[in-house]
């Protein structure tokens, strides 16, 4: 147990030094704000991927909706910023809530039946939350909102933490082999006492919550917002993220993350480029690594006896 | 034998479209015995278990389950209230390791809160590790412990039908529904199984239900038996009352000239 823990602090304590030497090479100007915004942007799409991980990727219930959840987060946050004058801090937490209270509200009514109805619910209602947005002038329409610029570096990656601790320390825990006894055989999960519908709402909720996050972090980074950026598109992208690092691997997720944020980066100019690449990059895994970057498999793995981790349930115990 | 049944099924049935696939089933089942429901395929065994463990609700009929109407109830409440089984076709958590197999099905009996663990309290720890020392003791009683983090697929056959029980009974039954345990055994490992099943029923005060396919295996270690076909009770009785009733020889004719003939 004691090493365990000591595990979980070592990589806290790496993962604060990383960002302490990021932070010193902004505060002294030897990272430009194009880099800087890269990084945020990584922390962006890793706490959306680590999200979504959490209820395709642990729970297996197909969610092809993110986007609507991080419109949600990121119009709420900005009304509460520019609208409602409140602090950041304030608008990020509102933001997570009420993309949680959507979760609850599209989650119960879907994830009571056994099947796919999740990923028709969450695509209508990524959808019906753009057209709403694109339809309420308080907002600005399709023209959208101009937000200030108050995500920071330190505010994003402190985010990244938070989400991935949480998930993972729900995951290594009898909620996390629930959801995952969900996602291989929901009718033996039943059978062995488990509260399914309970648990696929409450990780969906959980993911939904963070991805409100993320919202709020995404709409104070650019300036502005507008449905456009909440497509259909932008939950495929998510959804890329969990495929590609390997269906139940929280690493992986993170790790394609950060591989496709800096290619899509490079591409920003290109964008038909940048399709074409993605795709190529999906049928290349298709073919050679139907499992995924990572397969079930977490980065510690790799590290033989040192923080053991399997399969998506690690230090549980 | 005491005078109160544990189970009582009475005039259970169930249709599919038209096709009554259980109609008017009873049974009672007083604590401790252990009593074997066989039958040719399709005889409607298997729908038999997923009518007592909520699987199916009965059109028809009522089972009580210590004098509680448990009709309908929705399965993981089933279990909590104290029946837990197998699957005639394995149904484990196979990417799971096999000690979360069995830690899964401690999960009710935990308490420690969602919060606790995405916070790491005391609780969670204490909980985690209750769970994990209960689901080592069990892997010892089916002498799984030394596998137990390989991932559930990699197991053996034989094994993974150890692990199936193992991970039933983690669960804390008063009643322990086995269906067709000795599937695709060789004869040796039904024999162990079947020592198996008789050590576990004393170990832990079960009330056990069998199905088998293969009468033979049954008449060996049941007190009673019934026998269904075609969705009806045809018979029931001590093994010897069953094996000489000409309805049983019969549906097990029929059987094997339709095995035959396959
Ligand atoms: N969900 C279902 N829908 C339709 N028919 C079913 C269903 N479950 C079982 N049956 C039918 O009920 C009959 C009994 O099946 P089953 O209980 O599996 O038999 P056994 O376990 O005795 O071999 C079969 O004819 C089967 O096709
Ligand atoms: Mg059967």
């Amino acid at each position: 147990m004691l090493k365990k823990v000591n595990t979980f602090w070592f990589s806290i304590v790496l993962a604060f030094v990383f960002y302490g030497i990021i932070q010193l090479l902004i505060s002294t100007a030897m990272l430009n704000p194009f880099y800087t915004n890269t990084l945020i942007f990584i922390c962006i799409n890793i706490i959306l991927a680590v999200s979504l991980h959490l209820v395709i990727g642990i729970t297996g219930q197909f969610s092809i909706g993110h986007a609507g959840f991080l419109a949600l987060g990121a119009y709420i946050s900005a009304i509460m910023t520019m609208k409602l004058g409140m602090p950041f801090s304030v608008a990020l937490i509102a933001g997570g809530i009420v993309a949680a209270l959507a979760g609850l509200v599209v989650g119960v009514p879907s994830l009571r039946l056994r099947g796919d109805y999740l990923a028709i619910a969450t695509l209508g209602f990524a959808e019906i939350i753009r057209i709403i947005f694109l339809n309420i002038d308080y907002v600005g329409g399709a023209a959208g909102m101009q937000v200030t610029h108050a995500t920071t570096w330190t505010t994003s990656f402190l985010c990244l933490i938070l989400t991935i601790v949480v998930i993972a320390n729900f995951t290594n825990s009898r909620h996390g082999r629930a959801c995952i006894s969900i996602r291989e055989n929901e009718i033996a999960a039943d059978a062995m006492g488990i509260n399914t519908t309970y648990y696929k709402v409450a990780a969906f909720v959980i993911g939904s919550f963070f991805a409100g996050i993320a919202g709020g972090l995404y709409a104070h980074n650019f300036y502005i917002i507008q449905p456009v950026n909440f497509g259909f598109l932008k939950s495929f992208d998510i959804l890329i993220f969990v495929v590609l690092g390997g269906l139940g691997s929280l690493s992986g997720a993170v790790v394609s993350a950060i591989l496709l944020t800096i290619v899509s980066t490079f591409l920003q100019g290109l964008p038909e480029t940048r399709m074409i690449i993605y795709s190529l990059v999906l049928v290349m895994v298709m073919l050679y690594r139907p499992q995924g970057l990572m397969g079930t498999r977490e980065i510690t793995d790799y590290f033989g006896k040192w923080g053991r981790v399997k399969g998506g349930n690690q230090y549980g115990g | 034998m005491e005078a109160k049944p544990i189970l009582n099924v009475s005039q259970v049935g169930i249709s599919f479209g038209g096709l009554k696939a259980v109609a008017g089933f009873n049974l009672e089942l007083y604590p401790g015995e252990l009593i074997g429901l066989i039958g040719p395929n399709g005889a409607g065994k298997t729908t038999v278990f997923n009518l007592l463990t909520g699987v199916y609700t009965p059109t028809e009929g009522e089972i009580t389950f210590n004098d509680e109407r448990i009709n309908g109830l929705a399965p993981y409440k089933v279990t909590r209230k104290g029946i837990s089984r197998t699957f005639q076709n394995v149904r484990l958590f196979n990417e799971q390791s096999v000690l979360d197999n069995v830690k899964v099905a401690y999960h009710s009996l935990a308490s420690h809160s969602i919060l606790s663990s995405i916070f790491r309290l005391q609780k969670h720890f204490i909980g985690e590790q209750e769970m994990e020392a209960k689901a080592i003791d069990f892997l010892k009683i089916f002498q799984l412990d030394k596998v137990k983090d390989e991932k559930a697929k990699n197991l053996p056959y034989g094994e993974q039908r150890r692990l199936e029980i193992a991970r039933a009974l983690a669960a804390g039954p008063e009643l322990l529904l086995l269906d067709e345990p000795a599937a695709g055994m060789n004869p040796k490992e039904t024999k162990e199984l079947m020592e198996l099943i008789s050590f576990i029923r004393e170990q832990f005060n079960l009330t056990i239900l069998l199905i088998e396919h293969d009468m033979k295996l049954v008449m060996g270690i049941c007190e009673r038996i019934s026998v269904l076909d075609h969705g009806l009770l045809i018979a029931e009785g001590t093994p010897n009352e069953v094996r000489n009733h000409p309805k049983v020889i019969e549906a097990y004719l029929g059987e094997e000239v339709v095995s035959n003939h396959a």
